[in-house]
This record gives structure tokens, C-alpha cells and sequence, in this order.
């Protein structure tokens, strides 16, 4: 059977959770086998993505292999999806994590197994349909669906001292976002329906339809909330550290890695291009956000005492360069924020892996407890070594390129912003090196830490791939932003098209109005002669 | 010689089966000795199931019987289905709460069969004597059932508290009703709606209309009419809580709807603005008070109250697209609300023992397929996709929204955004908390057990598949119109 016949984006977002039905049939006592089950299926979905990635087609900036079936016709809802060179890298990111996770919880988990794969299989499935999918209410039905797993995630298998606080508070802060962005999905869908006559939510088609700015500005700003939450943007972050220090590392990881690129994401395939005006309009204030982000976060960062909260803090951090990158609406500037999107994951999820392999052993994440550890650990310093540059921004590994590019990118329109960013980098140098230094090197104080093993195996093939993807955008980007071009300057084209166009029809509706009332006053002027 | 109306008993037939099948429990009841509520249940499924067939010819009918007092029409026919469902969910989950409660009571049955009926009776009414008669008949039922557990004093205390105030509701309902008559001269509906097309309106109209609506409202169990709700919802017997959080709250809906459009159209803006008010006030205290509440029961029992705001801002939008979001929405809170009550049911075991929130702890462990159940009816309920609940919300807020009612919608949105935070306590003490002692697996009856797969396939199924069952509910308002 002809591979490219098959619907490819399907497969991935649906193999994992045939993977999650299955298990349902699958006896509790045999959890290796359903450890096994949800590898196998987590690679197929690997594979079904790299698939996706083969098939691509670099040169186009058009949505691929879309898939269109009527869902509700009602009201014009439909199963759409579809991939561009925005979304493949996010796609094969969390393709990619998808084995990474169950690898990695595979000693980790011992409690209640069954559910934790099913949760982690799922929330895969809500993941990747949110990457393709190019429906709004299907869309939003996969943002909700994510929510639930990752909040059994936090909440079943967390830290028991604080972990019902934080999964209700993640759960309550992406409410509040989400409910007021499909308010504004509502009022768009209404809105573009009674003015073309055709009611859909096909985003695609909703692209076209330029919103009246008034109305532009408060549905930007509920879209704003939902995603800026997700990211998460200051000051909408106060879940995130304490939803990431008390998940298990997975979830950790794939929260770090996937879940707050849901945010970023969001902004650069709805938000942005569904209201360019108002988006654009907003570009200092989101970009005065971002930067507060970056420094706050850095700054945080620097004083925590719990490793896995710097890590979580230095997410904050990260995603601001991400945001500033994305409002200098630039290619460069948008490219550098795909890339960066796709470095944190990498970078983050590993390094939040790392933290996750240590405390295995020693059940403690504070930085004090630790000390000398490349002593007895030197494959575990290696690895942890190289995340740690990567997510400074070392030349040569992934973090700088994407760093570099918002940069410049920022750089060309508000160079005062770039510069401040850019303390930013200095800082991450001096929180990830301070704690590495503390973590790993110095003498063994500790008695505790003496005998603590290396890697196994089974770590090691953990961690190897993030270290290849790490490694390969550092030295050759362009095998990333090559496919990712097109798509970034289309949708620059788009904004600039759509924007003028609104201003067109603002102009239009008070050149209009300003005739209307000539006419009216000549009129009346000739009624007075 | 006095002219007879003509007796049109098929329009009237889903109603007569039940009474018939309810008759024949409380003849056949008195003889058998043995096993007395399985034979009850077979019966009252029996009659119900004949009840939903004859139900189906009204789907394509548009008429009146008995001299215009009963509409037979589609509207009728998707209402009667609720209600049927709501009956035979009830009566599937009532035989092992009975067993446990060691009530061998076959008049349980008979009286849940009756209050059906005038369920029905008042959601085809055409005249609000009839629905009057409706409302009677199935409250009288249920002041009974409420008051039949024989041990509790709350059960007890519920009923009496529910009489009183349901006497008075019905009180004022009459009232309205003769000061309508007073001023139009008729109660039919089309009658009254000609009397105010006419223009000429009096205030004794006006006070009546108001009047009704406060009959509607205490049924529908609106703030500031809700006072007896959690009271009675609390002592009464859980699959009993069940049915009337379901079928009352439905019967009561559907005749408010087609009373006050039907009737009272041309006053659509003045009562649109009064249930604007209510329906605010509903949701955020519903949803408020549920928060606190550390007996399951109750939270429900506000959260019923909560959905009834949200009810009313279909029917604050109007149209064919607000009304066929009540009807879908009541379709889908049957479903979710009687898996929520049976589930209830079944933890509470002997004597109402366990129905704490506290009580669902480990829940997950000991009774992992029930703890997924509630799951998705706790989602469900909060409106969280891809359930039947969430496309319940989604319908009335979008009629809301293309009515221009944003602030209501928002309002709506945020105070379920409250909601999620105690439907989500039930799922964290079932999973994230440890008990103090590991709970014994529940034991299921097979009816319990189809009671609860027949809501949760019904949950996921209109919620994954709405397109059907949205048209149907179109379909089924355009009689009002």
C-alpha cells in the first residue's frame, strides 16, 4: 500500500490512543507488557511522524496533507487537519518524547501503572491534535482533552506533600484562559457567519474574514489570556513552578517540552493571524511582558534552592525570548521563535529528565544535598553537561542558534529590547553554570552521594536522541528552517494582507459614512435653497 | 344532550401505558410475595419501553387532543423521551437501593410510573389547567416518594419541607393562572396569546404572568425559588434525588418554554429581562454554594440548581437555535445527572452511610471502572469535551452569543469555570487521595450496571456524535413557532 495515500496526520494523533484502548483490556498484574505495549505504540507514532516529515513538502508554505470529513454540519464543524512548516517541527518534537517518556518512567512509575500510560497516551493524542488540527472547535476539543491527563498526571503521581494544590491550580488557570477563548470563538464564528452567510469553524476559512478592529481587540485579548497562560507569559506564570517541581518527571518533562508550546503556538496559528491588528497593536506591551519574563525568570531562577524549580523557572525565561521573537514579526524573528520553541523542548524536557534520573537515587532535588557528583557520576555529568550549555546558548549547540535569531530578529525593530533580552542569555549563564558547579562539582560532602551509580542503559537511550537533535540544529539549522521558511513568511504575508485589508474596510466604512454625510448636507443644503 | 369532546386516546397512549403498567404493579404487587421488586421493575421497564414505542408516531404529528387541552406534537414527543429515559434509568437503579434499604415497597414503583405521566401530561399541555394537572399529579407523586425511606428522619423532614413549599409554589401557579383567566378569559394557550396580540393588556395579565413565572422558577429550582432543593434533594432517596433532579427539572422546563412562548411571546422582551436576572443569580450562587459542600448530595444538588442558569440562557436567547440548546441540554444533564446519582446511590449503601465527599476516596482503586464513570460525569457536568455536557453549553452559549448576550455567556463561562473546581474535588478524592481504610469493591446488580453503562455510552456517544440529536432537537421546536 502506497504510504502517502494513507492519512498520515490521523495515524499520529490517533495511534496513541488505540495504544491507551488497548490497555484498558490489559490485565493489571502484567505491567511490563503494558509498559512494552505503550513503547511500541509511542515508536509506531514516532514513526507515522517521521513519515509526515518525509512526505513534506519544504518548498511549499501551503498545508499539507490535509484531511477534511464533515463532523457537524449543523454548524459547520468538520474534522480538519493538516500540517505546515510551522507545525512539523512540534509535530515530530512530540513525536519524538512520546517513547522518551515511557522509557524514562519505566523504573520511575510503580504505582498504578495502567492508568499513568493510558494518562501519558492520551494527553499524546491531545497534544498532536492540537498541532493539526485546523478546526477551531476541534482544536478546542484537543486543547480540553489535554487538560484532564496532565492533570491526573500532577495529581495521582506527583509529590504527595503539595500535589493537590498544584494540579487544581493548573487546572483552574487553563479554565479560565480556555472558557474565555471559546467565548471568542463563539463571538468570531458568529460574527463571520452572519457577515459571509457561511457558518464554519474552518480556520482556514476564517483566515479570510478581516474582523471589525473594536472587535479584533477583546477577542484577541480572551485568545491573549488562554495562551498566555499556557506559556506562560508574566504574570500568568505562578502555576507553572509549582505544577513542574510537583509532577513526576515525565510529566515534567512532557509539560516543559510540549505543553507550553500549546501557548506559543497558539499566538502564531490562531491569535496572531485570526486578529493581526489588535496583535499588532499590542506588539509593545506583549514584548514588554516577554522581556519582564525573561529577566524575572532568570533572576528567579538564580535564587532557587530546588533544582528542578530552576529548571522550572528558567522555562519562564525561555519562553519570553520565544514571545519576543514571535512580535518582532520578522523571519528571522519568527524563525528564531519556532526554533526556540522546538530548543526548549529539547533542552527543558532533558534537562528535566536529568533532574529526574538524580532524584531517583537520592529522593532529594535540593541543590545543598548534592556536590562532587561527576566524581562518581562522569556519563551522568556528560549528559547533564551538554544540556546545561544547550539551554545557556552555547555556540554550536541548539539554544544559541534560536537565541541568536530572535535576537537579531528583535534587534531590527526595537534594538533597545534586544538589548535588554540579551542580559537575559547572561544570566541563564549564571543560574544553569552556578547550580551545575554546585550539583556536580567540588568535593563529595555528602556520604549519601558516595555511592551513587552511573547511567544505565536504559538512561542512556534516553537521553541520546535529545542529544543528537541538540547537537544537529547547533551545527547545521538550516535542515530546520529550511522547511519552516515558506510557512513564516507566508504567514507574515498574511498578516500584513489581512491588516491592510481591515484598515481598508475601517477606512472604507468611514469613507462611506463621510459621504453619506456630504451627501446629506448637500442635500439639505439644497432643501434651504 | 351535551356534545363529547372526541376522545383521542392515542394521543394520549405513551401516557396510558404507563398508568396501565403502573396499575398492574399495584394489582399484581399485592399477590406476589416473593421477589416483589424484580417483577415491579420488569413491569415498569416493560411499560416504558411500550411507552417510548407509542411515543414514536408523535414525532410526525402536529395536533391537539381533548378539545386542544394536550398538544401532540414533536416537541412533546423529544420531551416524553427524556422523561421515559430519565423513568426507566431511575427505576433500573432504585431496585438495588431498595433491596439495601430493605424496602420492599412496590408502590415505589407505581408512583415514579405515575409521576411520569403527569410529567408528560404537563409537558404536552396545551392549556395550563392541564399543565396544572400535570404538575399535581407528578408532585403529589413525588412529596410521597421523597418521604419513603422509613427510617430517616430526613427523608422525613425533606418531605414535609418539600410539601409545604411545593403547595405554596403550586399555589401561586394557580393564582397566576386565574388572574390570567381573569383577564384573557381562556387558559389555552393559543387563547391567551391572541388576548395579548391584542393589545389591550390589563395588569391583573401581567401580575399573572409573573405569577406563573414563580410557579416555573420554584419547579425549575431558580434563585432566589431554590431554597428547597438541597433540603429535599439531600434527604430523599438518592435514585429518587436522581429522578427529580432530571425529570422534574425537565417537565417543569419544557412547559415553562411552551407556556411563555407559546402564550406569552409578545412579552418576550419584559419576561426575557426578568430571567436575565434570574439566571445570573442562579449560576453564581448554584455554583458558589456547591464549592463548599462536603456531602456529595448536596453539591450536587446546588450544581442542579447551577444547570438550571444555564437552561434558562437558552430560553433567554430563544429562537429555534436557543430552545433546541434546552432540549439538547436536558438530554445530555439527564444522562450525566442520573450516572452522577447512581453512582451516588451506589456508594451510599445501607442507610445513606457514605455520601461525603470524603466517602470517594480511593475510589479509583477499589472500583477503578465506577471511578471512570463518575469521572466523565464529573466532566461532563463541567462542561469539559468531548462529553454530551460540554455540547449542551456550547449550543446555549452560542444561541446566547448570536442574540448579542456576551456578558450573560461570559458570566455563564466564568462561573463554570467555578464549577470545575468541585466536580474535579470528587475526581481528586477519587484518585489523588489515599483512604484512611481500603473500601471494599462495590458490589453491582446487572440492572444497576446497565443503568450506569446505558448513561456513560450515552454521555460520551451525543457528546461525540451531536449531529443527530442537535437536529432532532431542532426539529422538535418548531411547534412553539
Amino acid at each position: 500500500m502506497d504510504l502517502a495515500s494513507l492519512p498520515l496526520l490521523s495515524l499520529v494523533v490517533f495511534i496513541p490512543l488505540v495504544a491507551a484502548v488497548i490497555l484498558l483490556f490489559v490485565g493489571r498484574a502484567y505491567e511490563s507488557l503494558m509498559r512494552t505495549i505503550a513503547l511500541v505504540f509511542m515508536l509506531l507514532d514516532l514513526a507515522a511522524s517521521a513519515a509526515v516529515y518525509y512526505f513534506f513538502d519544504a518548498s511549499s508554505a501551503a498545508m499539507q496533507m490535509t484531511e477534511y470529513h464533515v463532523w457537524v454540519p449543523t454548524w459547520g464543524i468538520s474534522y480538519k487537519l493538516g500540517i505546515d512548516g510551522i507545525s512539523l517541527f512540534l509535530v515530530l518534537l512530540t513525536g519524538l518524547l512520546g517513547p522518551i517518556v515511557i522509557l524514562a518512567s519505566w523504573d520511575d512509575i510503580k504505582y498504578r501503572v495502567k492508568e499513568f500510560l493510558i494518562s501519558l497516551l492520551v494527553l499524546q493524542t491531545g497534544m498532536m491534535g492540537v498541532f493539526v488540527s485546523l478546526d477551531l472547535f476541534l482544536f478546542y476539543v484537543f486543547w480540553e482533552v489535554m487538560l484532564i491527563p496532565m492533570y491526573l498526571l500532577i495529581g495521582v503521581w506527583g509529590n504527595p506533600a503539595r500535589k493537590l494544590y498544584a494540579a487544581i491550580k493548573f487546572v483552574l488557570y487553563t479554565i479560565v484562559g480556555s472558557l474565555l477563548m471559546l467565548v471568542a470563538i463563539l463571538v468570531l464564528y458568529l460574527m463571520a457567519g452572519s457577515t459571509s452567510g457561511e457558518y464554519t469553524f474552518d480556520l482556514l476559512k476564517l483566515y479570510e474574514f478581516p474582523v471589525p478592529i473594536y472587535a479584533q481587540v477583546w477577542m484577541f485579548l480572551a485568545f491573549f489570556l488562554a495562551f498566555a497562560i499556557k506559556v506562560p507569559m508574566f504574570p500568568f506564570h505562578t502555576w507553572l513552578p509549582d505544577a513542574h517541581t510537583e509532577a513526576p518527571t515525565v510529566g515534567s518533562v512532557v509539560l516543559a517540552a510540549v505543553l507550553l508550546k500549546m501557548g506559543t503556538y497558539g499566538f502564531i496559528r490562531f491569535a496572531i493571524p485570526l486578529f493581526p491588528n489588535a496583535a499588532i497593536d499590542s506588539t509593545w506591551w506583549i514584548m514588554v511582558l516577554a522581556l519582564i519574563g525573561i529577566i524575572y525568570g532568570a533572576w528567579v531562577a538564580m535564587v532557587q534552592v530546588d533544582v528542578k524549580r530552576l529548571v522550572a523557572f528558567s522555562s519562564v525565561s525561555h519562553l519570553g525570548f520565544v514571545m519576543l521573537g514571535m512580535f518582532a514579526f520578522n523571519v528571522r524573528g519568527v524563525e528564531g521563535s519556532i526554533l526556540q520553541m522546538i530548543n526548549h523542548g529539547l533542552s527543558t524536557g532533558a534537562l528535566f529528565l536529568i533532574v529526574g534520573i538524580i532524584y531517583e537515587r537520592r529522593h532529594t532535588r535540593l541543590i545543598e544535598d548534592y556536590g562532587g557528583i561527576s566524581r562518581v557520576m562522569p556519563l551522568f555529568a556528560v549528559f547533564f553537561m551538554i544540556f546545561t550549555l544547550s539551554s545557556i546558548g552555547l555556540p554550536g549547540l541548539n539554544g544559541f542558534v534560536g537565541e541568536f535569531l530572535i535576537l537579531l530578529g528583535t534587534f531590527e525593530v526595537h534594538p533597545w529590547f534586544a538589548v535588554l533580552a540579551a542580559t537575559g542569555v547572561i544570566f541563564a549563564a549564571v543560574y544553569m553554570l552556578w547550580m551545575f558547579q554546585r550539583v556536580m562539582f567540588g568535593p563529595l560532602t555528602n556520604p549519601k552521594n558516595i555511592g551513587l551509580k552511573d547511567l544505565n542503559y536504559r538512561e542512556i537511550v534516553v537521553l541520546a536522541p535529545l542529544v543528537i537533535f541538540v547537537v544537529w540544529i547547533g551545527v547545521y539549522p538550516d535542515t530546520f528552517l529550511k522547511p519552516m521558511e515558506p510557512s513564516v513568511k507566508q504567514f507574515l504575508k498574511q498578516v500584513e494582507v489581512k491588516k491592510a485589508a481591515v484598515l481598508d474596510q475601517e477606512s472604507g466604512k468611514k469613507l462611506t459614512a463621510l459621504k453619506l454625510a456630504v451627501q446629506n448636507q448637500s442635500q439639505s443644503a439644497a432643501n434651504d435653497r | 344532550m351535551i356534545s363529547l369532546p372526541e376522545i383521542a386516546f392515542a394521543g394520549i397512549l405513551p401516557e396510558l401505558l404507563l398508568c396501565a403498567a403502573g396499575m398492574v404493579i399495584l394489582v399484581v404487587g399485592w399477590f406476589v410475595r416473593r421477589s416483589v421488586l424484580a417483577m415491579s421493575c420488569a413491569v415498569s421497564i416493560a411499560g416504558i419501553v411500550a411507552a417510548l414505542i407509542a411515543n414514536y408516531p408523535l414525532r410526525f404529528t402536529q395536533n391537539s387532543a381533548f378539545s386542544n387541552m394536550l398538544a401532540v406534537d414533536a416537541y412533546s414527543w423529544f420531551l416524553n423521551i427524556v422523561i421515559l429515559i430519565a423513568a426507566a434509568l431511575t427505576i433500573l437503579m432504585s431496585v438495588r437501593y431498595l433491596e439495601d434499604e430493605g424496602i420492599e415497597m412496590y408502590e415505589y414503583f407505581v408512583l415514579v410510573l405515575f409521576a411520569a405521566a403527569g410529567m408528560m401530561f404537563m409537558v404536552g399541555g396545551n392549556h395550563i389547567l392541564m399543565i396544572y394537572i400535570g404538575l399535581e399529579t407528578l408532585s403529589i407523586s413525588i412529596y410521597i416518594l421523597v418521604g419513603g425511606l422509613p427510617e430517616s428522619i430526613k427523608s422525613k423532614e425533606a418531605a414535609m419541607k418539600y410539601l409545604i413549599l411545593g403547595g405554596f409554589a403550586s399555589g401561586m401557579f394557580l393564582y397566576g393562572a386565574a388572574l390570567l383567566f381573569g383577564a384573557a378569559g381562556t387558559l389555552t394557550l393559543s387563547g391567551i396569546a391572541k388576548y395579548f396580540l391584542a393589545g389591550q393588556v390589563s395588569l391583573l395579565a401581567k401580575a399573572g404572568m409573573g405569577l406563573l413565572l414563580v410557579g416555573f422558577c420554584f419547579k425549575i429550582s431558580a434563585v432566589p425559588f431554590h431554597m428547597w432543593t438541597p433540603d429535599v434533594y439531600d434527604g430523599a432517596p438518592t435514585p429518587l434525588t436522581a429522578f427529580m433532579s432530571v425529570g422534574v427539572k425537565a417537565a417543569a422546563f419544557a412547559a415553562f418554554v411552551r407556556v411563555f412562548f407559546e402564550a406569552l411571546s409578545q412579552f418576550q422582551v419584559n419576561w426575557t429581562q426578568v430571567l436575565w436576572v434570574l439566571a445570573v443569580l442562579t449560576m453564581i450562587l448554584g455554583n458558589v454554594a456547591a464549592l463548599v459542600q462536603e456531602n456529595i448530595k448536596r453539591m450536587l444538588a446546588y450544581s442542579s440548581i447551577a444547570h438550571a442558569g444555564y437552561i434558562l440562557i437558552g430560553m433567554i436567547a430563544g429562537g429555534k437555535a436557543g430552545l433546541s440548546g434546552v432540549l439538547y441540554y436536558l438530554l445530555a444533564y439527564t444522562f450525566t445527572n442520573l450516572g452522577a446519582f447512581g453512582i451516588v446511590a451506589l456508594v451510599g449503601r445501607k442507610g445513606e452511610a457514605r455520601i461525603m465527599l470524603e466517602d470517594y476516596r480511593g475510589l479509583g482503586n477499589s472500583n477503578p471502572l465506577l471511578a471512570v464513570a463518575m469521572a466523565i460525569f464529573m466532566f461532563s457536568l463541567a462542561g469539559i469535551p468531548p462529553t454530551a455536557g460540554f455540547i449542551g453549553k456550547f449550543t446555549i452559549f452560542s444561541a446566547a452569543l448570536a442574540q448579542g448576550y456576551i456578558w450573560l455567556v461570559i458570566i455563564a463561562v466564568l462561573t463554570s469555570m467555578v464549577s470545575v473546581f468541585y466536580y474535579f474535588r470528587v475526581i481528586m478524592k477519587m484518585y489523588m487521595e489515599a483512604p484512611e481504610t481500603q473500601p471494599a469493591a462495590l458490589q453491582f446488580s446487572p440492572a444497576t450496571a446497565a443503568a450506569l453503562i446505558i448513561s456513560t455510552a450515552g454521555v460520551l456517544y451525543i457528546g461525540l456524535f451531536p449531529t443527530t440529536y442537535l437536529g432532532l432537537a431542532l426539529e422538535s421546536v418548531k411547534p412553539l413557532f
